[in-house]
């Protein structure tokens, strides 16, 4: 993988590593994550709980919680570094430059405030336009959601819409300052399946018009594989897999995403065992020493146990597995 | 095989009318929910039902008047040819209750905090004043967790491993019948895998019965024997899994099918469901699902379509051929 920053990219992420101090140790829910996002293009990730999907993100934006900081790395968006803007700089990149759209979507709105006006207040606060402007764009931005009847739903509250539709006024609310990267943490994980397939199609639809960037994180392989161009595997803070989704996901390299796979129920499996990973994600606190998903892999040899641990380029740039070079060749 | 659960014309009607000083200012009327409506099934003895279908459909509200923890507004529930809610003679009910038992979707909200795992898992024996000396050091073990844990404390497992803990206290008393509501989907995929294989292995180990309530399309392909296909609160479809999943006979199995995302599914472009699922207080005249449905004609609109078989499928819809 190319170690300068790709002139096409929306989003550069280089050797992320983010701290969280604590009195017995420091840990890494980040540990040294690279990835790009090219205009136009989704990217998924994902993980099991814990394995700093989300942080990833958060970090993106620059929402990490104290005491979590960015330890090391480079964040750069349409090629300016991000990653180390003051906490006011920040806020103009946040919303104007990046959206993000939450897992619950009941908690990103204010339930105070109609949803017109904070559709009216985010652009205001980031585009030169005059207030009338401003209204008329948020009722165009929750046409272009599909919200039946948006200039008459202007004024309605937020627990007056249902789930889906509230997840909808999210997406609009994430897009009307036009951002050229839209972070999406769980978009659908707390809807139902008619309203997730909804969601996902405005999503990629809304992506392909725009040109606008997507990072795409779920647990559902299943979302991944329909909505996603890229993907990135994720084991206890590190990136364990990247690449494009038909290959990861058919032909996985990195024994981790091997086990994630075959550990899915499949349509086709009927009653057969699932396949297991035997164990659990280790804690942050208790990570083994060098590839840190040695202690659970089938295919564990002497290396594995040894630092450094593989990573992303060291081992070819598809999987951070000693031994996938050879099978993905 | 005998039918060990029979559920007749099952109905449960909440109401969620607003106090009455309100309705008297504001000249409302009462509100009521159709939470279940005249579902009938049977679960025959050591075979996985699973029912399905989206938020509010009333699968939740089945499951907990199984095990009675809601009683039916109307309707039959029988466990092995009795009535629970109907039985005179109490002996016979208690004995019967013990055979009930219950997985819960969260295995955080579903375990007391400040138990131990010993007494956890022993009290639905100790509480009807059985002995239960090394029951929950044996069932630790049968469910893949150490005897040492049982003087530990929740907070000291994983999701994962709570949730075997969950399945372990169920199976103290000796149930015949097991209700798993969402028993995985609090879990990620590898830890959901090791649960599932957990209840499969136990089910042929016991011989037990799961009533198995899932939302997840792939859980429920790979867990059941049977299907009840849900929808606001009615049985829409029901049939035996590979008969269900090789032709689905109603337009809403149909389209839960197609929106469930697929894993080999790359770049799939399907038009995504029309509408949403509509308010239960006022659910739609004739069949509930005829604004979404693509195949709907007037009679629709009108009548409410009766189950009825199709080959191996029961059927609840005008159109379906």
């Amino acid at each position: 993988m190319a170690e300068s920053v790709l002139p096409e990219s929306v989003l550069s992420v280089r050797d992320l590593v983010v701290e969280i101090p604590t009195r017995h140790a420091v840990l890494r829910p980040v540990d040294k994550v690279s990835f790009d996002i090219a205009a136009g293009e989704i990217l998924g990730v994902v993980g099991e709980s814990g394995a700093g999907k989300s942080m990833t993100g958060n970090a993106v934006i620059g929402l990490l919680d104290r005491p979590a900081h960015i330890a090391s790395g480079e964040i750069w968006l349409n090629g300016q570094r991000v990653d180390n803007l003051r906490r006011d700089q920040i806020r103009s990149v946040r919303g104007k430059e990046i959206g993000m759209v939450f897992q619950d979507p009941l908690t990103s709105l204010n339930p105070l405030l109609p949803i017109g006006e904070q559709l009216t207040e985010t652009i205001l606060e980031h585009l030169p336009v005059s207030k009338q402007e401003a209204e008329d764009r948020a009722v165009a931005a929750l046409e272009e959601v599909g919200i039946p009847a948006a200039a008459a739903r202007i004024n309605s509250y937020p627990h007056e819409f249902s789930g889906g539709m509230r997840q909808r006024v999210v997406i609009a609310l994430a897009l009307c300052a036009e951002p050229s990267l839209v972070i999406a943490d769980e978009p659908t994980t707390a809807l139902d399946v008619s309203v997730q397939a909804q969601i996902i199609a405005l999503l990629k639809q809304l992506c392909r018009e725009r040109g606008t960037a997507v990072m795409l994180v779920t647990h559902d392989m299943g979302v991944i594989a329909e909505a996603v161009d890229r993907v990135a595997v994720m084991y206890a803070g590190r990136l364990a897999e990247l690449g494009p989704v038909r290959e990861v996901l058919t032909r996985p390299a990195h024994p981790y995403t091997r086990g994630l796979m075959a550990s899915t129920p499949l349509a086709s499996k009927g009653h057969k065992r699932l396949n297991q990973i035997p164990g659990a994600m280790p804690p942050l606190a208790r990570l083994p020493k060098g590839c840190a998903f040695h202690p659970r892999c089938p295919e564990v040899q002497d290396r594995c146990l040894g630092d450094p641990g593989p990573t992303l380029a060291g081992c070819g740039g598809r999987a951070a597995c000693w031994f996938a070079a050879e099978e993905v060749a | 095989m005998s039918a060990l659960v029979a559920v007749k014309n099952l109905t449960r009607i909440f109401d969620v009318s607003k106090p009455w000083l309100n309705r008297l200012l504001e000249g409302k009327p009462k509100a009521f929910l159709h939470a279940v409506s005249d579902v009938s099934f049977e679960i025959e003895e050591r075979s996985v039902y699973a029912l399905v279908g989206e938020s509010g459909s009333g699968k939740s509200t089945i499951g907990k008047m199984v095990v009675r923890l809601l009683a039916p507004s109307d309707g039959v529930i029988e466990i092995e040819g009795v009535d629970l809610f109907r039985e005179a003679d109490r002996d016979r009910v208690e004995k019967i209750r013990t055979d009930i038992q219950m997985v819960f979707q969260d295995p955080y909200a579903s375990l007391n905090p400040r138990w131990r795992v010993r007494d956890i898992i022993a009290e639905p024996v100790t509480a009807r004043g059985g002995k239960a000396d090394g029951l929950a050091e044996r069932l630790l073990e049968q469910v893949g967790l150490a005897a040492s844990d049982a003087s530990k404390y929740p907070h000291e497992f994983s999701g994962g491993q709570r949730q075997r803990i969950c399945v372990a206290r169920a199976l103290a008393s000796e149930p015949k019948l097991i209700v798993c509501d969402e028993p995985t989907s609090a879990l990620d995929v590898s830890v959901q895998a090791q649960v599932l294989n957990l209840m499969s292995d136990l089910k042929e180990e016991f011989g037990l019965t799961y009533l198995f309530i899932s939302h997840d399309l792939t859980v429920v392909e790979h867990m059941a024997d049977r299907i009840g296909v849900l929808y606001l609160g009615r049985l829409v479809e029901e049939a035996p899994r590979d008969a269900l999943f090789e032709s689905p006979k109603h337009p809403y199995t149909q389209m839960l099918f197609a929106a469930a995302p697929k894993l080999d599914g790359f770049g799939r472009e399907v038009a995504p469901p029309k509408g949403e699922i509509p308010d239960p207080i006022n659910p739609p005249n004739g069949c509930a699902y005829h604004p979404r449905c693509p195949f709907a004609i007037d009679r629709c609109t009108q009548e409410r379509p009766e189950m009825r078989q199709l080959g191996q499928n029961r059927v609840a819809c005008h159109v379906a051929e």
